[in-house]
């Protein structure tokens, strides 16, 4: 008897990308599978490393690996810009005129961020007066305007959500708040916080918790901010009603948008997420195409750590789906954040769909104890040694000893 | 989670006021909470708040400001026009869903 040959073909060689090729190849036969794995180029960055670059606390190469050494054996990386996906003849076609037939597909690739969204972003001052930390060429550019930074308004600003990491710029504002100390710059500098949203932190437990962490950082913060263009001459932003903030050195997080292949294919929202059932990551329209990572429409935050768990529960699924059979496990959403909070410091967060981040301990295997929603020097290191983590065990595929689904132990319920 | 009587409801509401059971809103219950923050709604009202609360029953989500703008057909000046200020947690007060959140 022969068997035919059946083709996984995931588009998306990054954190989701590479950790589900890297899993499903030692559990479907490859005398049953073929697994093909595209990217448009060979390098893969970590990309939370991008948060600590503009501070020269991590060096550019220490973010930034080749594609083909993360890839285990028996995958095909494939180097092309992906045009477009015909969910009906099941084809993937590439820029380059190739195309790649599948049985199933799975969507990774992922969300970047669109400065060419809001006018006036981009522009002669692009990557200088504003800056950003969202991209490798923009995180290394804005510690070259950081290290010229003499003082005056520095302007953290949120374009919209969703965006990836959403704790970041938060984050970074607690951090250039330690660097501009440590250059005996912080008297001369206001910080500013732009959210679109009605607050910093928008969650009660979180808000109860941290909000005081912006007063007394001397941070301030302007809320309901919908931007509707930069005037780099007057160095202002301006929003729909009008209001402007003024800024020396702007890092702005801009509108965040899945790849536009996934728009050209029919696939997307308005932001080019593609629609999935929230725990199994299938497509609403097409029983054949998976979504992982930040490139699907789940409410929950895009992360890394979200990505880890949904490949965990996805991988059980799709091994139930390709044998005939029904999906058993079920994705709760479980995202798990380290957020820096300057002064050598870090918070940990742990949510999910239905429960929203609680105070408490939280035991992290290779890591230790955590403290949850409160500032610990244990955190800090954790987050520190997650890059480890993240080339080491969490890209190859290795059991990283944190359950997928999130678990209520150790944590203080909200009252 | 206090208990408070809209336009002769009983409903349920976080300490911002916001519906803490979106299946508790009703047209009337819109209307009322709309006239509580100074809003009289017009049928070009009504079209965001009635998109608002279908696309909540599909994806569980309260749609961001430029999702509204875009499948509505609706500028984004516009939306602050009729819901001026804070047009993405006012539209969500009104329509008795959670407002915009991130994730702390
Ligand atoms: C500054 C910053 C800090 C962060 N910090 C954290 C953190 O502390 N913790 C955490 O959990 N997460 C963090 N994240 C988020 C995390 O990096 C992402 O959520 C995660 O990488 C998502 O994985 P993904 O596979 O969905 O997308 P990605 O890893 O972004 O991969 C998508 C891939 O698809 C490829 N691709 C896209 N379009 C095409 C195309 N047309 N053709 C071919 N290939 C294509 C891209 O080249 C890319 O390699 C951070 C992100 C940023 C930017």
């Amino acid at each position: 008897m022969t068997t035919t040959m059946r083709s996984l073909v995931v588009l998306g060689a990054g954190t989701a990308g590479t950790m589900v090729v890297n899993k499903l190849r030692h559990r479907l036969p490859t005398t049953e599978w073929r697994i093909t794995v595209v990217d448009k180029d060979d390098v893969h960055d970590y990309q939370p490393g991008y948060l600590f670059l503009p501070f020269g606390l991590i060096e550019p190469e220490q973010v930034r690996r080749s594609r083909h050494g993360l890839i285990t054996e028996g995958v095909e990386l494939v180097l092309g810009d992906v045009d477009r996906v015909d969910p009906v003849a099941r084809e993937v076609s590439l820029l380059d005129g190739r195309t790649l037939v599948y049985d199933e597909l799975v969507i990774a690739s992922g969300t970047s961020p669109r400065p060419d969204q809001t006018p006036g972003m981009l522009g002669p001052e692009w990557h200088r007066s504003v800056g950003e930390f969202y991209t490798y060429e923009g995180a290394t550019a804005l510690r070259e305007a950081l290290a010229g930074f003499s003082g005056g308004r520095l302007v953290v600003h949120v374009t919209e959500m969703p965006i990836k990491c959403p704790v970041a710029p938060l984050e970074f504002a607690f951090l250039a708040d330690d660097f501009l100390r440590r250059r005996g710059l912080r008297e001369r500098t206001e910080i500013v916080y732009v959210t679109p949203l009605d607050g910093a932190f928008t969650k009660p437990v979180a808000s109860r918790e941290l909000g005081h962490l912006l007063a007394d950082k001397g941070i301030t913060v302007e809320t309901d901010f919908m931007v509707e263009h930069v005037d780099q001459e007057r160095r202002v932003l301006v929003s729909y009603d009008e209001r402007e903030v003024a800024y020396d050195q702007l890092v702005t997080i801009p509108l965040n948008m899945g790849a536009d292949f996934v728009a050209r294919s029919g696939l997307g929202d308005e932001l080019n997420y593609v629609p999935v059932d929230k725990h199994t990551s299938l497509s609403t329209k097409h029983a054949s195409i998976f979504v992982l990572g930040d490139a699907s429409n789940i409410p929950t935050s895009k992360a890394g750590s979200v990505a880890h768990f949904s490949v965990e529960v996805f991988v059980e699924n799709f091994i139930e789906h390709v044998h005939g059979q029904d999906m058993t496990h079920a994705f709760d959403g479980h995202a798990n954040c380290f957020v820096e909070s300057g002064g050598g410091k870090a918070m940990l967060l742990d949510f999910n769909y239905d429960t929203e981040p609680l105070t408490g301990t939280f035991p992290v295997p290779h890591l230790g104890p955590m403290t949850l929603l409160k500032q610990s020097r244990a955190n800090h290191l954790g987050k520190l040694a997650f890059r480890h983590i993240y080339w080491n065990i969490l890209l190859p595929g290795r059991p990283l000893g944190l359950p997928a689904q999130m678990s209520m132990a150790g944590k203080v319920p909200a009252a | 989670m206090p208990t408070t009587t809209i336009a002769g409801h009983a409903v349920e509401v976080n300490d911002e006021g916001f519906l803490t059971h979106p299946d508790q809103w009703s047209d009337d219950l819109g209307s009322e909470l709309a006239r509580l923050i100074g809003i009289e709604l017009t049928d070009d009202h009504w079209k965001l708040v009635h998109f608002l609360r279908d696309d909540f029953a599909h994806l569980g989500e309260t749609a961001t400001l430029r999702r509204v703008s875009t499948q509505t057909g609706t500028p984004i000046k516009s939306l602050f026009d009729l819901f001026p200020g804070k047009p993405a947690k006012k539209m969500a007060y009104v329509a008795g869903l959670p407002k915009p959140k991130g994730c702390v």
